[in-house]
């Protein structure tokens, strides 16, 4: 019966304050402290970078200081210059797949939750097997169409996910059309267009927010593995996982190349996701009147 | 003998707002407590502490004495002996109480065979013999049923079943007839009656319907955001209500009920 | 006089189901004499308001709105029908979409079936929210501040706001307690008087329904079994379902 017990909600009670502490405020700043650290890195390079991409004048393997922040890759590269521009290259792979994911995944999800019947289990198994679908022989095909570049990176990536934000919105959209306040909706003569748009988008926008920013750090991941095998962004172009895998052989002997690009990248990920759960507690009415 | 003692229960969230302030009662061996009150009155919490099943974050002081185990503050594997055997609990919403991948048969199979230590073939009949006591047709069948194939009422009465599955000193009933049909409610407050009297059972029966209450119960608790405000015997309280509060919850219920009367008087 | 609304011969069957879930249902909803369908789960009662909210076609038998087929290709009809027919439901939490003002939420009739323009729905929604004994500051406020009663008053006002000529009404006061169940029927009560209103109200409580519809149709697995006057289905009841009901309803000792 300890089951039993445990599982029931308390009712007749009136509900328990949720998270009083204004929290959101707190993680919203941090994570866009993060998040526009790498962003302004990834600003200033598009105008300045400390030595041309290709400049091999520092030596090889240079230990950090000198006219080297971080010091010089095996190459003899500027490491901070190239810490730089993957930072752009990461920002555009996060956002640039993260558009693509939601913008297709989203579509899709509130359609297919719209099905009925056969055409509800079909589309499921659909989604359900393009999400099984490898990102990796995505992305090689992609490459093997079109060309080893950061757009091919991003459009893999971007289809990819928007699979599975596909598949979490038809899940969260059903559970929204489920409720009574779109019944009354119906009934006071609110076209399904607008429904979903007053309604429904705005209901299901907090959890999906959050998992887009997962979406995101993903798909800097994603994006530094495929460079990683070369299914990125081409030479010159430093993006972080062509960093991590070029500093590989020496990071024993000179760290700092893999620890720079290993270290942003977390830094951004985590930022990203700081700033979900910042946006999902402020936009929510509950917890942003409590506050008040 | 008193089986359920609670001296000054009181239970406050994390952020230290009290929900139940200083709320004292007992219920002796075979006696039947009703507690009234409505949202936020405090009553689910207080049978939640009486169990020792209250949820994160919230904490109780005072002493809950239940078959002589002090309830506050004990361990929780000292609690687990405690419920089923001391007490036993019915609540509102029986689908959340089933788990909705085991067969009947098998949820009940598990209290009573560990407190029979019954197994194979004679525990089979054991828990179709129990479901057969809460008046369930075809035991054999609703033992192989699935939670979700079986009604709103019968889901009830399988969730009674395990309650005295253990033959618990104490019934805790909260709320357990408000989510089913008129005619199940009087059919399943019937069953509590004659189950509870045939086992000399006491029960602790929570609910905002003042005629539920006075179905099932001999005296009864009035709680209003926390406190107890009146206690007595429930026609008492029913027929000559002394605090303003019992006496506004009185006179709804007998403004709904009048209505029934003019009608039917015509 | 032809009725509001009328339900004839209807029935109803979801799809991949073995059975009629309502069968050869005959109502008819007259302005003026509210009416209350009783009945326990499984009767059929909220399919048949769905039926007569038009949320659901019958497989047989026809619904008619001021004499005419409901029909949801007639755009125009269908217009006239929504602002004539509106609808209160049983949960008060999951009714009113947590993310919007309550304001936004009452005046959702008003903008949605074109009566008026978010600039000048202000008053109405004011009006309609004063009726129900909301304060005025109450637009600007989200549904989680209020308690469950009061949000049944924010439904009601969103349901009365485009002056509706009938209300259906699915369980509107089970989810709450006693002392706040008698405040919203007798709101309810006042909006028939002051309104005009015709109530049309789902409940398997017989009390309720008793204090507030003149007329109460019984149903019992998807079939009317009983039709007629609250005073005599109640007073006098001819079925035996419907006396088995009314013994069922717990009352208080004397």
């Amino acid at each position: 019966m300890t089951r039993t017990d445990v599982l029931r909600p308390v009712r007749d009670e009136k509900a328990p304050p949720r998270g009083r502490q204004p929290r959101g405020s707190a993680t919203l700043v941090t994570g866009c402290v993060l998040a526009g650290l790498i962003a302004l890195l990834a600003l200033v390079s598009l105008f300045w970078l400390p030595y041309p991409a290709d400049d091999t004048s520092g030596g090889r393997l240079a230990g950090p200081g000198g006219g080297h922040l971080l010091g010089t890759d095996k190459l003899g590269r500027d490491l901070f210059t190239q810490v730089m521009t993957g930072s752009r290259i990461a920002v555009q792979a996060g956002l640039g797949s993260v558009l693509i994911a939601a913008a297709i995944g989203v579509t899709l999800g509130v359609l297919t939750a719209f099905a009925q019947g056969w055409l509800d289990d079909t589309l499921a198994a659909f989604l359900d097997i393009l999400i099984a679908f490898p990102t990796l022989l995505l992305a090689m095909l992609i490459v093997a169409a079109r060309s080893a570049t950061l757009g091919s990176a991003v459009l893999a990536i971007g289809l990819a996910q928007s699979a599975v934000v596909a598949r979490l919105v038809r899940v969260l959209v059903k559970r929204v059309l489920a409720q009574d306040y779109i019944t009354a909706a119906r009934t006071s003569g609110t076209s399904w267009p607008r429904t979903v748009a007053g309604h429904v988008l705005p209901n299901i926008w907090p959890t999906l927010v959050v998992n887009l920013a997962l979406q995101f750090g993903l798909a800097v991941l994603a994006e530094a593995g495929l460079s990683y095998l070369g299914l990125g962004a081409p030479p010159p172009n430093a993006s972080w996982g062509r960093m991590l895998q070029e500093a590989q052989a020496t990071f024993t002997t000179a760290p700092a190349g893999a620890l720079a690009p290993g270290i942003l990248l977390v830094l951004l990920v985590i930022g990203v996701n700081l700033i979900a759960d910042g946006l999902r507690d402020t936009l929510d009415p509950a917890t942003r009147g409590r506050r008040a | 003998m008193t089986l359920l003692d609670v001296r000054g229960l009181t239970v406050r969230t994390g952020d230290g707002r009290t929900l139940v302030d200083d709320v004292s009662f007992t219920v002796a061996g075979g006696e039947r407590l009703g507690l009234i009150g409505e949202s936020g009155s405090g009553k689910s919490l207080t049978t939640l502490a009486v169990l020792g099943l209250l949820p994160d974050g919230m904490t109780a002081t005072g002493s809950v004495e239940l078959a002589g185990t002090q309830v506050i503050g004990a361990p929780e594997k000292r609690l687990t002996t405690v419920r089923g055997r001391d007490a036993a609990a019915v609540f509102q919403e029986p689908l959340t109480a089933l788990d909705p991948l085991m067969r009947v048969g098998r949820q009940i199979a598990g209290p009573l065979g560990r407190r029979t230590g019954l197994k194979g073939k004679d525990l089979r009949r054991a828990v179709a013999h129990a479901l057969a006591q809460v008046r369930l047709p075809d035991p054999e069948r609703i033992a192989r049923a699935f939670p979700h194939e079986i009604s709103g009422g019968q889901r009830q009465r399988v969730a009674l079943a395990m309650a005295l599955a253990c033959e618990p000193r104490l019934l805790v009933a909260d709320e357990p007839t408000t989510a089913l049909d008129v005619s199940v409610q009087a059919e399943m407050l019937e069953l509590i009656d004659t189950l509870v009297r045939e086992r000399e059972m006491a029960v602790l029966f929570v609910s905002h319907d003042l005629a539920v209450v006075a179905k099932v119960t001999d005296r009864a608790l009035v709680l209003k955001d926390g406190r107890v405000v009146e206690e007595g015997a429930v026609h008492t309280i029913v027929g000559a209500p002394r605090e303003e509060y019992t006496k506004a919850l009185v006179a709804s219920a007998r403004r709904l009920e009048s209505a029934l009367d003019l009608r039917s008087a015509r | 006089m032809t009725p509001v609304l009328e339900l004839s011969d209807v029935a109803l069957r979801y799809r991949g189901s073995t059975h009629n879930v309502v069968e050869g249902v005959s109502l008819a909803v007259e302005a003026g004499h509210s009416l209350a369908l009783v009945g326990e789960s499984g009767a059929g009662k909220t399919t048949l308001l769905r039926l007569l909210l038009g949320l659901a076609r019958p497989t047989a038998g026809q619904v008619r709105f001021d004499g005419t087929g409901l029909s949801g290709r007639n755009r125009e009809q269908m217009r006239r029908f929504r602002r004539s027919v509106q609808c209160v439901f049983q949960d008060p939490y999951s009714s009113l979409d947590p993310r919007r003002r309550v304001g936004a939420t009452v005046a959702e009739p008003l903008l949605s079936l074109g009566i008026d323009r978010r600039a000048t729905a202000g008053p109405k929604v004011a009006a309609a929210l004063e009726r129900v004994g909301l304060p005025a500051d109450a637009a600007g406020r989200y549904p989680h501040e209020f308690s469950g009663g009061q949000r049944q008053r924010i439904a009601i006002a969103r349901a009365t706001v485009c002056s509706p000529r009938v209300l259906l009404a699915d369980e509107p006061v089970s989810a709450l307690d006693v002392t706040t169940r008698v405040k919203v029927v007798d709101l309810l009560a006042e909006l028939k008087q002051e309104q005009g209103l015709t109530l049309v109200m789902v409940s398997h409580d017989l009390s309720v329904v008793a204090s507030l519809c003149e007329r109460t149709a019984v149903l019992e697995r998807g079939r009317v079994v009983e039709h007629g006057d609250t005073a005599q289905v109640l007073g006098r009841p001819a079925h035996p379902y419907t006396r088995h009901l009314i013994d069922s309803v717990p009352r208080l000792p004397a």
